[in-house]
């Protein structure tokens, strides 16, 4: 299960955090939302006295203590801020996905989100935009002379296991779409034209949300869906369950 | 009545402007600022009023319109859409940088006319015409666009991707490209006033620092509107002429596919509109950056601390605003490796800000500054710039912005910023400058409920935002409630900070009465006001006989000099004497 | 270039105010009171007490409305670099764009458009046309003649430049007419606006820079009035000068369009 919420996570409204990166990521928010918060007092708190004391002589004019000193503070602060961010952000972006991790493809379009999964050659099989037909169950555009699709089986659920590396390859049929779960901490675009990876771990099995974050339509608001994360075991029945009509409807 | 000072009723100047303009009455920059400013008035009400229309339906999706009925989806949008627009063109960059700047910039630095008076009115019939095409927009079949100001291809590319954005769009289009045209004029107009028509004595380091900020939010606007206009251009290819600079090669649009013949990515967009758009809300807070240092020095009765430190940092804070765009991008499918340097640049921008505050907060300690109205708004700048600035940082650095990314955390964070303290400045302008524009001050009992109320208002609406932002919520929603599974339960669970941001919000519009009411009050007032009630000590202020209008100005000293005990004044106007000299 | 244009460097601070030299004219200065024709060279300073740097801004004489156009139409021009750089940063993002088909080949689909020799012929014309309007330009600050236009013995420099300016006109309809056979032969080809990337680029950069250039005829057909109509010679200047730089600029950025069409598709 997910860990139970700590105070400041309730104080501040965070949901709950059940990704591997996710706790580092909101340590570090959670800093920072502290820092800006006593920051705003204390420039507030600077006014009040400021404008409460009697008028002074002199108006002060020591420039070095009054600009430079508290702007180099500040520099040092926001430095070790970003620098903690920038290790984070390294960790997620800028290497690729563990060899081993679970690879989904997730295509975007109005307002519905498909994940499709490769089956166990491993391989995603291609896609061909003019054989798109929703309508007639291909909504991804599969092309059947394709051998390595031939296993690939699609839902609308995105099912995971739990503690295990996922592969996310983010695609979009028609306009940007935003693929968001707020419970992993997790937002990237999918770009139509572009395949974008991101991976992350999930740790407890649950149910989460996905929205769309990126103004995609009239329907943008309801282009949601459900991140469901099962333990190994119940992830291997799932697929099991799933592939079978996925084969049979394969010629 | 006092007499005329140097920005006195248009017409009655000096011969220049005749022999500058043939209609003297419309092209001089009075004129033109009190249309701007009434163009931005009318802009205002109306995005004000979509912003209603969006709140209550948040809270209660059920909710009426009257005589319209329920607010659908795509209306939500389009009222999305011309509510950005409106505030961004039409109200924050207007009104303080061609509305206030044709007011007050030309007597600021002691001219009595603009370098080109007809570029200047045709930009505002320019501006108009775009105002009045973005407002006919909801009329034309379809309704007005839905992909909000940033417009981001396909979706505004296609006029398949949804209602309102086949002509819809294509009016959006026009309205924005008119507008950066007008835009870039005014800005050539405003830099080559500042250039050229300083009067004498008027060295760099003597203009005031709203000189400053509008000349660098001038500078800003040539490039980012030129940009824009460019990006228009291309976008209107991309919809009409099947090029594809924003899309790529194949698509599939509600069950249609189009084929374009160009590779393009949707990013190149992004690219270019940021490179506009970021230094646009830079072009729109640069003049109340400046007027608030002006305004606290002029109350608090000193300099400016660290005068020139201001002057470099305002420079500064133009200059990075340029560099700064992809921070719009991090999740949007830019290298991780762009979005790093990206946080850089962002996070240093936090450096010359926070030494305006450092400035400001100096300025007034231990002054005992009198507190009118035109004061309490600069303070209330302040605290906005304050606590919409910190959240900056925040969202500079990538991987916070990988969970807050549009969300309401940057709703609240731009809205408090951008929004509410342009607004503040806005207020601040009126407030301070009301004798100079209409020969009266505003009442000042009236004038503190007004700001304390909107104060208020302003906290209590955006403040909250920020808790349903880092609960999940995203922007641009229709609606958080009936969708099934998980993110129903999280959206669902926001609405009852909803509520209460749509109260705050009715009264944060309702806070608008008491200013409504002291405008109404003040113009009928029989009494005019004191030629200088604030003591204030640039330029605009200098009083000036009928009979002397065609005497040249001649500045003195630097902006805002006052004896150590606040006593006495020195104006830039007032020559040097021995003995008076402060600090 | 005959100008220097540097303003002189004038101390304010140390202003001699001088009560009987306070005629607000800003405009003209053409009041009789200033003794120097408005030539673009700067004035005063002969020791003769006629100084115009010593008088107020906005009356120094008919160099500062000089001044002012050149800095508004320079400050014009530099945002209208900004949108063409932004269309040029556009085309070298379309060309080094391409996609992977189904079957994992990568495709390109940027052809470089063959560019029509008469372009060389269109540049030759428009560099040339350029010569013609520097004459022109140079003949309305020759001081003697300036002089005597001033003073009103005629109209020597406004004719001379009309002559000089009315060629430029014919050249400038000569590269636009250039132009327009140079997108004939393109479309003989079946090369058109929608054909390819390049073509796009192609077609959107020559007709932007013909629209700045059918602005630049304006303005040359509106400097040709003011030569004929107005009666300031200091105008007559302004006008004639400005839509000589204008045109200088759109010169020089038509060489720097056509290398990047010639050499970097």
């Amino acid at each position: 299960m997910p860990q139970a919420p700590t105070l400041a996570h309730r104080l501040w409204h965070l949901p709950l955090d059940a990704s591997l990166h996710g706790p580092a990521l909101d340590q570090h928010l959670l800093l920072n939302l502290w820092i800006v918060l006593a920051l705003l007092a204390l420039a507030h708190v600077l006014v009040f006295i400021g404008l409460a004391k009697r008028r002074t002589r002199t108006p002060p004019r020591r420039q070095r203590t009054i600009e430079y000193l508290p702007i180099a503070t500040l520099a040092l602060l926001f430095t070790v801020l970003a620098a903690r961010a920038e290790t984070l952000w390294q960790a997620a972006r800028y290497t690729g996905a563990d060899p081993s991790a679970l690879q989904v493809e997730v295509t975007g379009m109005q307002f519905v989100w498909y994940f499709r999964y490769p089956g166990p050659d491993a391989i995603f099989g291609a896609v061909k935009p003019e054989l798109i037909a929703p309508g007639e169950g291909n909504p991804l555009g599969r092309d059947p002379t394709d051998d390595s699709g031939r296993d690939d089986f699609i839902s609308s659920q995105l099912v995971l296991p739990a503690a295990r590396q996922v592969d996310l390859r983010l695609r979009a049929q028609d306009v940007i779409h935003g693929f968001s779960v707020p419970d992993m901490r997790l937002k990237q675009n999918a770009v139509p034209g572009q395949t974008i990876h991101i991976h992350f771990t999930p740790t407890a099995p649950g149910d989460y949300a996905i929205l769309c974050t990126q103004l995609c339509g009239s329907g943008h608001y309801r282009m949601a869906a459900t991140l469901r994360v099962l333990s190994q075991s119940d992830f291997d029945a799932w697929v099991a369950r799933h592939r079978m009509p996925a084969m049979g409807a394969t010629p | 009545m006092n007499p005329p000072r140097n920005l006195a009723a248009p017409g009655s100047d000096s011969p220049t402007q005749r022999s500058a303009a043939p209609h003297p009455r419309l092209t001089h920059h009075r004129t033109i600022g009190f249309a701007y400013l009434a163009l931005s008035a009318t802009a205002l009400l109306a995005g004000l009023l979509l912003s209603l229309v969006m709140r209550l339906h948040l809270a209660w999706p059920d909710w009426r319109l009257p005589l319209h009925g329920p607010v659908l989806p795509e209306e939500y949008l389009g009222a999305v859409t011309l509510h950005g627009t409106l505030m961004l063109f039409f109200v924050l960059t207007v009104a303080p940088l061609w509305g206030f700047g044709n007011l007050i910039l030309p007597a600021q630095i002691g001219s009595r006319r603009t370098a080109f008076p007809r570029f200047n009115a045709a930009a505002f019939a320019l501006t108009a015409l775009a105002l009045l095409t973005l407002l006919a927009s909801p009329f034309v079949p379809g309704g007005t666009a839905i992909s909000g100001w940033t417009s981001y291809p396909p979706m505004s590319a296609i006029a398949a991707s949804g209602p309102g954005q086949a002509l819809g769009m294509d009016v959006w289009l026009l309205s924005i490209a008119l507008f950066a045209l007008a835009s870039c004029i005014a800005a050539v107009n405003m830099l080559t006033t500042i250039l050229c028509l300083r009067c004498d004595g008027m060295v760099w380091h003597r203009l005031p620092l709203t000189v400053w900020g509008w000349f660098t939010a001038a500078l800003l606007s040539l490039p980012a509107f030129a940009v824009l206009l460019a990006a228009l251009l291309l976008l209107f290819c991309d919809r009409h002429l099947q090029t594809g600079f924003f899309l790529p090669a194949t698509l599939v649009v509600n069950g249609v596919l189009i084929r374009t013949t160009t590779d393009g990515s949707p990013l190149l967009w992004l690219h270019l509109f940021w490179f506009f758009g970021h230094p646009e809300v830079y072009i729109a807070i640069l003049p109340g950056i400046g007027l608030t240092s002006m305004v606290l020095a002029n109350f608090a009765r000193r300099r400016v601390f660290a005068y020139r430190l201001m002057i470099a940092v305002t420079l500064l804070i133009g200059l990075l605003g340029i560099l700064v765009w992809g921070h719009h991008m991090f999740v949007a499918g830019l290298s991780p490796f762009a979005g790093s340097a990206f946080a850089i640049s962002t996070m240093a921008i936090a450096l010359p800000a926070s030494a305006e505050v450092l400035s400001w907060l100096a300025t007034i300690w231990g002054s005992r500054p009198r507190l009118t109205s035109a004061m309490l708004f600069a303070l209330g700048f302040v605290s906005l710039f304050v606590a919409g600035g910190l959240t900056g940082p925040i969202l500079a650095q990538p991987i916070l912005d990988q969970y807050l990314h549009n969300t309401f955390f940057v709703v609240a964070h731009f809205h408090l910023i951008m929004a509410m303290a342009g607004v503040f400045g806005l207020f601040l302008a009126t407030y301070y400058w009301f004798p100079l524009l209409a020969d009266r001050t505003l009442n000042e009992t009236l004038g503190r409920t007004h700001f304390f109320a909107t104060l208020v208002g302003a906290y209590a609406t955006f403040l909250p935002m920020h808790l349903t932002g880092l609960a999940g919520e995203p922007r641009h929603y229709a609606q958080f409630t009936g969708i099934a599974g998980p993110a129903g339960t999280l959206l669902a669970s926001t609405m009852p900070l909803q509520r209460i941001i749509t109260f705050a919000a009715i009264f944060l519009a309702a806070a608008q009465l008491p200013f409504l009411l002291n405008l109404c009050i003040t113009l009928r007032s029989p009494f005019p006001s004191a030629s200088n009630p604030w003591d204030a000590t640039t330029m605009e202020w200098a009083p000036e006989a009928p009979s002397t209008a065609s005497v040249p100005l001649i500045v003195h000293r630097g902006p805002s000099e006052y004896s150590l005990d606040g006593q006495n004044c020195y104006p830039q106007w007032q020559p040097l004497t021995q003995p008076e000299q402060p600090e | 270039m005959p100008t220097v244009f540097t303003p002189p460097q004038l101390d304010p601070r140390h202003h001699t105010e001088r009560p009987g030299d306070r005629s607000g004219d800003p405009g003209e200065g053409d009041h009789g009171s200033g003794r120097r024709p408005p030539t673009d060279k700067r004035t005063g300073g002969s020791g003769d007490g006629d100084n115009w740097n010593d008088r107020p801004v906005g009356a120094r004489g008919p160099r500062e409305r000089l001044v002012q156009s050149r800095i508004g139409l320079a400050s014009a021009l530099a945002g209208d670099l900004m949108f063409f750089i932004a269309l040029i940063s556009a085309f070298f993002v379309t060309k080094a764009n391409g996609h992977f088909t189904a079957h994992g080949d990568w495709v390109h689909e940027w052809m470089p458009t063959s560019i029509p020799r008469i372009l060389l012929l269109n540049t030759a014309v428009l560099l040339f046309s350029s010569v013609t309007a520097e004459i022109a330009r140079r003949s309305m600050f020759r001081v003697h003649d300036a002089m005597d236009e001033w003073i009103g013995l005629g109209k020597p420099t406004s004719r001379r430049a009309a002559l000089w300016l009315s060629l430029t006109l014919t050249l400038g309809i000569v590269f636009l007419v250039g132009q327009w056979i140079a997108w004939q032969q393109l479309a003989a080809q079946h090369v058109f606006f929608r054909s390819n990337p390049s073509s796009h680029f192609f077609y959107l950069i020559t007709v932007t820079h013909a629209l700045h250039l059918f602005l630049g005829l304006t303005a040359l057909i509106a400097a040709l009035t003011a030569l004929r109509t107005s009666r300031v010679f200091a105008s007559r200047q302004i006008w004639v000068d400005t839509t000589v730089w204008y045109w200088h600029a759109m010169g020089a950025l038509w060489i720097f369009l056509f290398v990047l069409l010639e050499f970097f598709q």
